[in-house]
């Protein structure tokens, strides 16, 4: 517990879009109505690759009901730049590419004309109407075969940066980087125990139960107005001007209610394409993805081919950490590697450490971040190796963790030095926990643990709190809610204000009626929007103390303000009873904050879990499983317990049952939500929960980001489980029950 | 090719309501673009996720599963008319209080489910509770909460029918 005492924060009050969205009041992203609305349709390329030799969209035009079609042509081409999308960047001409295919199309699914047209039935029969002449080319899908030089090539102009350069190397390799930390091959030298294995993840997707959806209205001003389920309205704006040559002044986006996710809704893919079929139409389009396109088109995230060898002594002290691991980015960059690299490791202080890492790209959809992106892989290789080497070596796996476990002053291979973190209290709580001393018996069963690490972001945000005449504030700020977010800001406001969570009323606003704000994502917004009311709610104090000093006819430094109470001397009154007062004391009070920190407390979880294993069929069962996390200070324990559930049940569905099913030619064959197995009420047990506080030591309440790290230990957790229960180590994601009974039968044989 | 639409005639959320619509167009689509009623949503369009979930004449149905036609003479309930005047229906309550809301996106069908659930057994076992539920698809909470809420609104209804 961090020791100070609050009013607000820790307490677990009623969201404030609460009552929205039970009664379906809340207005998601297909669920803009314009007068005139027109619908679109995005016909996309059957071929994984393909070069685009003509498109003939006459008679699509002609069918009637239709208002516009769109393609690659309507786009303008302009210089290039790089796009920052907070959890990586995108040239824009690849930005470009992918909202409508010019030349090539690069995956199955990737869009290559638009319809508008008065219904989406309308829209999509005219789509069938369009003729394209492809040349099919030959696809490449494996990450190690895209590496080969004599691979199909997916971009012709990609060049790899190498070491941070760009290399005169043409290839699908698209970024090569290492990190090292003093000298691997003394440090195995040193080691009395050594373990290398190679680890294969297939494309996963955040699975976000609302496909992607973009209304825009060209309007006749010249304005484009764009109403989108985002992560963020400043980057979509941003993205949208660019990939339309506008200034981004005259793009205003306003984020409507998301229906999650999870890194899935930063890039965007409709936004340019309604608008260009709007300008072309005069009318407002709205595009909805079917939720085939959702899986064909949007980012899933990377599968992956990750080699780790870790030597440990046989005091348990790990002496050395190799890593190679390739990426596959889909068909434009997305560095996600880089993140994996970052964290698998994270949660240990080893003295020598050498990891190389690839970003691929391949005939695949543009992959996009997914809850701490890149880690859940990465952290599946490496703890799963930790794993065994606390085996060898006869230890706990969670004592051994701890003897190696990282603290303050910890230098990690990428350079990091931590500042204060929470990695041991974490392995320590999960120690302690009651599950992890819980027997477990009968055949067949086995308890597994792993660790994971997210090192979350700060970045830029705004935020305004306007007092009102009755006491209770208006917080107007940038960052999209994407799970109750509205709230942990607000409370965060409501504790220097003195007054109760629902006397603050939080209201996400448009790119035009707050200062920018960088996207919901990276853990950040309770960390940094948390920070920026934290600094207006401060500006409205220091407004107001003025207030009461005029009517005192004292000094604004005589007022002091505790416990909601303005006083000096014997004077006293209350937040309300001077907010009544404004008018006459000058006008009304806005306060205002604007942060952009640097620094962000990572946040490290682990994860507890017992499994079943049915040696007939190969499914696993998952028995009971405890998520601990290191939250800072839990703004409100609901929200941070209800981030770690659905992390967990989301790192247990990549464990157990999901993956992107292809065939040789690169078309997905289970591109729905029945054949895609996301987890069920039924496939999971209740989620039991330890919120750790360890305050982050820069941001005002201490609160570390919780949204991401929580995915990440699952999947290595429950592959350790399995080898307890069966004795069977599966190096593969998913662990299918076909997976696992090919590994049962190989090993009696 | 702009079809012939017929006219249907249901009862929606207590209210009589008349409408005209394709043959192609689904029950969902009837809702959501022709009544306004946008509280279902569509997640899928096949019947696989059950956020656009509606109650028939007492039944759950998966709207995007449902002709608009077949709508003819029915009783319907939609989440925008569970609801009394200003007080939430005790399964919003304890959804809210339970934190069994994330995005929300999914929570429109789950909470009409849970009113079917409840309605035919008013003291459900968990395993009972998470069977019903697994015709949808939450993403965020990982069910945990939702169960949790699913249990304190059987335990106030039940009180109040008591």
């Amino acid at each position: 517990m961090s020791g100070r005492s609050y009013r607000v924060i820790g307490t677990r009050p009623i969201r404030h879009d609460g009552a929205d969205k039970v009664t379906g009041r809340a207005l998601f992203g297909a669920d803009v109505r314009l007068p005139g609305m027109a619908y679109g349709y995005v016909l996309r390329s059957p071929y994984a690759h393909a070069r685009i030799r003509r498109i003939d969209t006459s008679r699509a035009e002609k069918h009637p009901g239709v208002l516009a079609v769109v393609t690659a042509a309507d786009l303008p081409t302009g210089p290039d730049r790089l796009l920052d999308l907070v959890e990586g960047t995108l040239p824009l001409s690849y930005a470009r590419a992918n909202v409508l295919a010019r030349d090539k199309a690069l995956y199955k699914g990737h869009a290559v004309a638009a319809v508008a047209a008065v219904n989406r039935h309308v829209a999509e029969e005219a789509a069938g109407l369009i003729e394209v002449e492809y040349e099919p080319l030959p696809a490449v899908l494996d990450v190690l075969e895209a590496m080969r030089q004599d691979a199909p090539r997916v971009l012709e102009d990609l060049r790899m940066r190498e070491f941070g350069e760009l290399a005169d190397k043409a290839g699908n390799i698209a970024e090569h980087f290492r990190h090292v930390l003093g000298d691997v091959e003394k440090g195995f030298a040193e080691a009395d125990v050594i373990v290398e294995r190679e680890f294969r993840t297939v494309m996963v997707h955040q699975g976000y139960l609302e496909p992607q959806s973009a209304t825009a209205l060209w309007n006749q001003d010249g304005r484009l107005y764009i109403w989108t389920t985002t992560q963020g309205a400043f980057s979509a704006r941003e993205a949208t001007a660019w990939i339309l040559d506008l200034p981004v002044s005259q793009v205003r986006v306003t984020p409507m209610e998301v229906g999650g996710a999870f890194g899935g809704k930063i890039r965007i893919y409709l936004e340019p394409v309604a608008a260009l079929l709007s300008r072309k139409c005069g009318r407002p389009v709205q595009i909805t993805m079917p939720r085939r396109d959702v899986f064909e088109a949007t980012g899933p995230t990377p599968g992956t081919f990750i080699r780790v060898k870790m030597g440990a002594r046989a005091d348990g002290r790990i002496t050395a950490a190799q890593v190679w691991m390739a990426y596959e980015t889909g068909a434009f960059p997305s560095g996600q590697c880089g993140f994996g690299a970052l964290c698998m490791l994270a949660p240990y202080d080893i003295p020598n450490v050498l990891i190389d890492g690839y970003d691929v790209v391949v005939n695949k959809p543009s992959t996009a971040p997914y809850r701490a992106p890149g880690a859940t892989q990465a952290a599946f290789a490496a703890e799963s190796v930790v794993d065994e080497l606390a085996e060898r070596l006869g230890m706990d796996p969670i004592e051994f963790r701890l003897k190696n476990a990282a603290r303050e002053g910890t230098r990690r291979a990428d350079g990091l030095k931590y500042q204060r973190i929470g990695c041991v209290e974490v392995l320590e709580a999960m120690r302690d926990h009651p599950h992890y001393r819980a027997p477990l018996e009968g055949p067949n069963r086995g308890r597994g643990v792993a660790m994971g690490y997210w090192f979350n972001i700060g970045w830029y945000s705004s935020c305004t709190i306007a007092v009102n005449p009755d006491g209770t504030v208006n917080l107007v700020e940038g960052s999209v809610d994407l799970s109750g977010t509205r709230t942990t800001i607000a409370m965060q406001a409501a504790e220097v204000l003195g007054l109760r969570p629902e006397q603050v009323h939080p209201v996400v606003a448009d790119t035009d009626s707050i200062g920018p704000t960088a996207v919901t994502g990276g853990s950040r917004t309770t960390y940094a929007t948390g920070w920026a009311a934290w600094e207006a709610a401060h500006d409205v104090i220091r407004q107001m103390k003025q207030r009461a000093a005029l009517l005192w006819e004292v000094e604004p430094e005589a007022v002091s303000f505790e416990c909601g109470v303005f006083r000096s001397g014997d004077r006293s009154m209350t937040f309300a009873e001077l907010a009544e007062r404004l008018e006459e004391t000058g006008g009304p009070v806005i306060g205002r904050g604007t942060v952009n920190p640097s620094s962000a407390g990572g946040s490290f979880a682990g994860a507890i879990v017992d499994v079943e294993v049915d040696p007939e069929t190969g499914k696993v069962t998952v028995l009971r499983f405890t998520s601990v996390q290191d939250a800072g200070t839990a703004i409100n324990p609901t929200a941070v317990e209800g981030q770690m559930q659905g992390g967990s049940v989301q790192g247990i569905g990549w464990a157990l049952n999901e993956e992107y099913y292809w065939t040789p030619e690169g078309v997905m064959l289970n591109s729905s939500l029945l054949d895609y197995r996301e987890p069920t009420a039924l496939d999971v047990p209740p989620i039991e929960t330890v919120i750790v506080e360890v305050p982050e030591p820069a941001q005002p309440f201490g609160v570390r980001g919780v949204g991401e790290a929580n995915i990440v230990p699952p999947p290595a957790a429950i592959a350790n489980a399995v080898y307890r229960a069966v004795g069977v180590r599966l190096r593969q994601l998913p662990m299918k029950p076909s997976a696992l009974l090919e590994a049962l039968w190989s090993k009696e044989a | 090719m702009m079809k012939e639409k017929l006219r249907v005639q249901a009862t929606i959320n207590e209210q009589p309501v008349e409408f005209l619509c394709e043959p192609r167009q689904s029950l969902l689509e009837c809702l959501r673009d022709i009544l306004g009623l946008t509280g279902a949503k569509e997640g899928c369009n096949d019947g696989n996720c059950g956020a656009c979930a509606v109650i028939m004449d007492g039944r759950l149905v998966n709207s995007c599963l449902v002709l608009g036609v077949e709508a003819q003479g029915r009783r319907i309930t939609t989440i925008e008319g569970l609801a009394r005047g200003p007080e939430l229906h005790p399964i919003q309550r304890a959804f809210l209080e339970q934190g069994a809301v994330q995005c929300g996106f999914c929570t429109p069908g789950l909470i009409l489910a849970t009113k079917v659930l409840l309605d035919r057994y008013p003291d459900p076992s968990e395993p009972q509770i998470r069977r019903w539920l697994a015709n949808h698809l939450c993403r965020c909470t990982g069910y945990d909460k939702i169960v949790r809420a699913v249990r304190q609104a059987a335990a106030e209804l039940r009180e109040v029918r008591a």
